[in-house]
């Protein structure tokens, strides 16, 4: 009885593994491609990009023809599906590499502390041209810009915070789907697609109005970014106050504990998390606008900590400059070394924030655990 | 500390639905009153309509009286926390604040309110609220640990344990076991028993040896077809009701001959 079951049938294992292809078989498919690739990139002029994409599609086709002949058309149909996901995948991903790596290839040379801590103040022509003729490192800095993203940020942040906090606390906790509630909502859709410089117009217009034309700050600049800020915070705070279960209100309802209570100590701490994420990605949303702050802080090239009067630069609106009005219009390379370090140093911040709204999410998350 | 319940003519609505009605039941103190009867009678509705949690649903409103120890519930300037200050619930779903350490939990309906307590007294509630739940000794090692690390018959011991903390007159309790294990069930039937020395008890329950265990009355509720309003069909003691039930309806249910 025993013996019926142990024997190994050679005839029955072929039978379980026919039809399949042996790993090896799609590597040796791929080898055939690249070389078969570089021979047909090189007869029109050898190039990396051409050799890649005529691998690349000669390893589909030859795939799919391979598996299809051995293991029949659902596991070609597979096979295609996996390479046409994976080449989506790598398109995708593609620019975004490109852009880390130019970004700091042409950036990490002007970072430097010089950069970091002096600002554009009396450097002129003059001095980027000697500096070219001399061969010396570059003068001048993006130190009064990034004080002037920071604390035009910040502005616009402490503004669309609340706001957008609190509108989203009513819509989910307050209204009963009324006019007013639907109204706000089309309203926020209709602004969360409002260009920025319309948001830059409004809001340079706005205190024309009142304090005269042409007035501008950095303040004026804060509030046409939260005209950009608010939707976005309104809208993610809405969906991770909606989330937070309907049992949780009532568990503290049921406590005798007020509906105002519930919310702030409840409610609200809860959703901490998906909140703090939200604001961060709004915030990296405007910290890189530059039309709206052109046309309400202005530029200048000195340190202003005062966002209230006089004009001020962001990185952006720095990096704008650098490039479409070099300093010395006969030697640009200084310029653009600045342009270039400050693009890298905006990518930098944005990473900050965003790790600084992981550390609050995971400080205020739910906390799990036996 | 404890209250009786006594209702009068109550129709309950959602809107312009009129979900359970005509409801006349009269609850004594230091009892347990059990609510049975098919899904969607009405008996959850009406159990929240007695610490006034069924009007924070948008358009639902209550008709009639609801008299705790004589006073009106629904009486004008009746503060709705208050009432509910005064009878606590537990729910069908454990629901332990996600945010909160177990310890917290028991002291939610203090902190929540911003009520100051010593230190003292703080950890004296804990430990009576949570051996008053049959949950301490489980419990006393791991106090600042979440609450939502515990098992689900421990979670919701600890709701309960967060329930009597605030000291109400009643609990009203909205099938507890449901989403409970056996084991964890007896755990709460035991915690019912010893909870009616002291307080007020209803439980809904779809359980009918539950309700025959616990409850020293029980209360029938049915409904006449879809979208007919719920009523309650039987109030008597629960060994009447399972035994020698006065309706066709209710004896029908209990003996499982049932729709």
């Amino acid at each position: 009885m025993s013996q019926t079951t142990s024997t190994r049938s050679p005839l029955r294992k072929r039978s379980l593994t026919k039809n399949r292809l042996p790993g090896w078989a799609l590597w040796a498919v791929l080898a055939g491609s690249v070389i078969v690739g570089a021979a047909l990139s090189s007869l029109a002029g050898f190039h990396v990009v051409t050799w890649a994409l005529f691998s690349a599609v000669l390893f589909v086709i030859a795939s799919y023809a391979v598996t299809f002949a051995v293991e029949g058309r659902r596991k070609a149909a597979d096979h295609l599906a996996t390479s046409l996901i994976t080449a989506a995948f790598i398109v995708a991903v593609l620019p975004l590499i490109s852009v880390i790596w130019t970004v700091l290839e042409k950036g990490i040379p002007g970072l430097t502390y010089n950069f970091l801590f002096t600002s554009m103040n009396g450097m002129s022509g003059v001095v980027d041209n000697e500096t070219v003729a001399n061969g010396t490192s570059v003068l001048g800095g993006a130190y009064h810009a990034i004080v002037g993203t920071i604390l035009i940020t910040f502005w616009a942040t402490l503004i669309s915070v609340p706001v957008g906090l609190l509108t989203a606390v009513y819509l989910v906790e307050y209204s009963k789907g009324g006019a007013l509630s639907r109204g706000i909502t089309f309203f926020v859709d209709v602004m969360t697609g409002i260009p920025s410089i319309v948001a830059g117009l409004f809001a340079a217009a706005f205190f024309g109005l009142i304090f005269g034309p042409s007035t501008r700050t950095g303040f004026v600049a804060a509030v046409a970014l939260s005209v950009l800020m608010i939707p976005v915070v309104v809208r993610s705070t809405e969906e991770m106050l909606k989330i937070v279960p309907n049992e949780l209100r009532e568990a503290s309802y049921a406590l005798g504990v007020r509906k105002w209570r519930t919310i702030l100590k409840v409610v609200v701490p809860t959703a901490i998390s998906g909140i703090a994420s939200g604001v961060t990605l709004a915030i990296a949303r405007v910290i890189g606008e530059t039309a709206p702050i052109l046309v309400t802080a202005g530029f200048v090239n000195s340190i202003n900590w005062n966002v209230f009067s006089g004009w001020m630069t962001t990185l952006p609106t720095f990096i704008y400059r650098q490039l479409m009005n070099p300093t010395s219009p006969t030697n640009v390379e200084p310029s653009l070394q600045r342009a270039w370090a400050a693009a890298l140093l905006l990518i930098i911040i944005v990473m900050l924030l965003n790790l600084v709204a992981r550390l609050i999410a995971r400080i205020f998350a739910p906390k799990t655990g036996r | 500390m404890s209250k009786r319940i006594d209702v009068n003519d109550l129709n309950v609505y959602y809107g312009n639905f009129l979900a359970v009605e005509g409801v006349n039941i009269n609850i004594d103190a230091k009892s347990v009153t059990a609510f049975i009867g098919p899904s969607g009678c009405g008996k959850s509705t009406f159990l929240r309509t007695l610490n006034r949690m069924h009007e924070v649903l948008p358009g639902a409103r209550v008709e009639g009286e609801v008299l705790l120890d004589g006073e009106d519930l629904y009486g004008s300037g009746v503060d709705p926390v208050a009432v509910r200050s005064q009878i606590g619930m537990v729910f069908q779903r454990p629901n332990p604040f996600p945010t909160m350490s177990i310890r917290d939990n028991v002291l939610a309906g203090v902190k929540l309110n911003n009520k100051r307590i010593s230190k003292s007294d703080a950890d004296a509630l804990v430990e009576k609220s949570l051996s008053g739940a049959n949950l301490w000794n489980e419990v006393k090692d791991r106090l600042d640990k979440p609450g939502s690390g515990l098992s689900g018959g421990q979670q919701q011991r600890l709701c309960i344990a967060r329930a009597i903390a605030v000291a109400p007159q009643v609990i009203l309790m909205d099938e507890p076991c449901s989403a409970l294990d056996p084991i964890s069930t007896l755990a709460i039937e035991d915690l019912i028993e010893e909870l009616k020395t002291e307080y007020t008890v209803v439980i809904v329950t779809h359980n009918m040896q539950q309700a025959a265990r616990v409850s020293d009355k029980t209360a029938f509720f049915n409904i006449a077809g879809t979208g007919k309003p719920g009523k309650l069909i039987e109030y008597n003691d629960t060994t009447a009701i399972f035994n020698n039930p006065v309706e066709k309806a209710t004896e029908d249910y209990v003996s499982g001959r049932f729709g």
